[in-house]
């Protein structure tokens, strides 16, 4: 490469010579890359219709939609559907229910570092298979299938919890009908299908700590807590902030599959949340535009959220994505 | 459940421990903690499986039983009625069989792109392979959302067809990365140049030296894929109208969440009546179906856990 380079920084004193060598070399090497041209083909495709077009789309979220008119025909009408979002009665609740579950999952980020730290102590291997095998199992159950034990369980006839309640002589609860029950139901239903999941990259970080610094900190008289707190958690930290970066890459993306499947208009003051405004108001409702506009703020969002977060782990721990 | 069995390792345990790390004192407070170590995991075990366990014997009950709250930990009055009726539902059937179809076409498609794409940016000869790099990842930090994707899809035509399904999501970023990651390792540069010297072309080395060593990468994202594509409602909800070509997801919607609450947005054509056979209906079935739908899967993970663990690990170890 820089026998190339070279030659281009004296362009002023012998520019003849210089610029048809490096055309030229360019032109062989990209001729000899050819068919690896053909290879990315598909995705390169691929990529431009299905992620790139939308993005060029987005513009409906600045003009009045007509479906006769086409994308390219319609109207613009600047900010004024960001306006009426804004101004309108939902905007609050929208924000707040978003935020609200986001960061209930957020707090609950500690718990599968405290699950992987709890097996990796395990020593029989048997059972630490046993209890990884069984834990992952929830990660492969359908959003659908889960949200329909909840409904089964939940029911407050015949579900199994409100027998149990019943036993300590607790009234039923409609669990699923009520708006105070529906972030409790969400993100703890999340817990139970990615807990065991989510241990698997902290197990890996764990199984690479150096035996070493174990056997130096025993020598010490550390304890085997002792040990976790200041050899295995140091450890793993790093691997910790990314996830925690990538996790609010998601930030205002909350499962919003599980959203819908679980949302009804009993608990719909807790349970709607941008995203399924959007799918209800753009899809069920038709207000393309309106819907699209909805939906970039989101995205906004979450664009700051990363840039913000990782910034600032950058500036505290040293660890970051970019 | 086999608890007092999973006990006995447990206390054999420090025994292993010392006699591996050479250890001549074990502590009391070590042994303490592994017992309540154990006793923590035993709960979270027991938290975590107790649903799919009521599940399963729920399936193989006496609905009448299920339903008053006398089946929690065995099975009450045992009958295979719930599965006879899952089997003579055709809807499930076609269900089953779309998803099948969605999986495999999804899954074939989604390597198709990805593999070649994710061996050519691993190849530092390649002109252009920061640029394509920097083209696939943008995508994952900004994208046009749900509006803009499905006006696209409707306008291509696809509307009602297998492709609105699976082309969408057929390929991602991620995937791309994960790729690059192991051809990198896999393939190296040196293997590359000799083959090269030997007049082998580019397509040559793909196709006999990559393609074959590729097992591992391909049974990853074959598995990450076919998992989120047979678990997958959304789009086959905002795309498909036609009931015929229902995935089996979409089926269980109807027949688990939808039912108990009509006032949801999204369902077309339950009329008042169909609701109430869909009531019926799912009572007798719902726990059956839950099984029906899932065996597949719970079934064969536990043997290829070394794939997805693999794809989680990859996944995460970026640049």
């Amino acid at each position: 490469m820089n026998s190339v380079i070279a030659p281009g920084r004296t362009v002023g004193t012998q520019p003849a010579q210089a610029l048809p060598r490096r055309g030229g070399r360019f032109r062989r090497r990209v001729r000899n890359s050819w068919q690896l041209w053909i290879l990315v083909l598909p995705a390169v495709v691929f990529f431009f219709v299905f992620k790139y077009v939308p993005m060029y789309g987005v513009q409906i979220a600045f003009k009045d939609f007509i479906a006769s008119k086409g994308i390219w025909g319609s109207e613009w009408v600047g900010l004024e559907h960001f306006q009426r979002f804004f101004s309108s009665f939902y905007f609050w609740r929208l924000l707040r229910n978003t935020l609200g579950l986001s960061l209930y999952q957020l707090l609950l980020f500690p718990l599968p570092i405290i699950l992987a730290l709890s097996l990796n102590e395990v020593k029989n291997r048997f059972f630490k298979r046993f209890a990884q095998t069984l834990t992952y199992a929830p990660h492969f159950v359908s959003v659908v299938v889960v949200v329909g034990m909840m409904v089964a369980f939940l029911d407050p006839r015949i579900g199994i919890a409100n027998h149990f309640l019943g036993l300590i002589g607790i009234d039923s609860i409609p669990f699923m009908q009520e708006a105070g029950w529906f972030r409790h139901l969400f993100v703890w239903s999340g817990v139970w299908q990615s807990l065991g999941w989510g241990t698997i990259i902290y197990l890996a970080a764990l199984a690479g700590v150096n035996p070493e610094l174990h056997q130096a900190a025993e020598v010490d008289g550390a304890t085997r807590l002792q040990r976790i707190r200041h050899v295995n958690i140091p450890a793993i930290l790093p691997t910790v902030v990314i996830l925690f970066i990538l996790d609010f890459g998601s930030f205002m993306s909350v499962g919003f599959e599980k959203v819908l499947l679980m949302s009804n208009s009993l608990n719909a003051e807790t349970s709607d949340i941008i995203q399924t405004f959007v799918y209800k108001s753009g899809l069920l409702q038709g207000q393309y535009s309106y819907a699209a506009a909805v939906g970039l703020f989101d995205s906004v969002i979450n664009i700051l959220m990363i840039v913000g977060v990782n910034h600032l782990a950058r500036r505290i721990s040293d660890t970051s994505l970019w | 459940m086999s608890l007092p069995t999973r006990q006995n390792p447990a206390a054999k345990a420090p025994l292993d421990g010392s006699a591996i790390l050479h250890r001549p004192v074990r502590r009391i407070s070590d042994r303490r903690f592994d017992r309540v170590n154990i006793v923590f995991l035993i709960v979270v075990i027991l938290v975590i499986g107790y649903p799919l366990w009521f599940v399963m014997i729920a399936s193989i009950s006496d609905p009448q039983a299920v339903d008053t709250g006398r089946v929690w930990l065995w099975p009450v009055d045992m009958t295979l009625d719930g599965y006879r009726r899952v089997f003579a539902e055709s809807s499930i059937w076609i269900g089953y069989r779309n998803t099948i179809v969605y999986t495999l076409v999804g899954v074939a498609v989604h390597l198709a792109i990805v593999l070649p794409c994710s061996y050519a940016l691993s190849r530092t000869q390649f002109v252009g392979r920061k640029l394509v790099t920097w083209y696939i990842l943008f995508t994952m930090l900004f994208s046009g959302g749900l509006i803009p994707t499905y006006l696209l899809v409707k306008d291509l035509g696809m509307l009602d067809t297998l492709w609105a399904v699976i082309l969408p999501g057929a390929a991602g970023a991620w995937a791309i990365l994960v790729g690059r990651a192991f051809f990198t390792q896999t393939v190296p540069e040196e293997l590359n140049e000799s083959a090269k010297v030997d007049g082998a072309s580019d397509f040559q080395v793909f196709f006999r030296i990559a393609i074959p060593l590729s097992a591992p990468i391909i049974a990853t994202l074959a598995l990450f894929h076919g998992v989120g594509l047979w678990n997958e409602y959304f789009n086959a909800l905002i795309y498909l109208s036609d009931r015929d070509k229902y995935p089996l997801q979409l089926v269980l919607r109807e027949l688990l969440v939808v039912s108990q609450d009509a006032s949801q947005g999204g369902g077309d054509g339950d009329s008042a009546e169909s609701l109430t056979e869909q009531l019926r209906l799912a009572s007798l079935i719902k726990y059956a179906v839950m099984i029906v739908s899932s065996l597949p899967l719970l079934v064969i993970y536990p043997f290829l856990q070394r794939f997805f663990t693999q794809g989680v690990l990859i996944g995460s170890v970026k640049e």
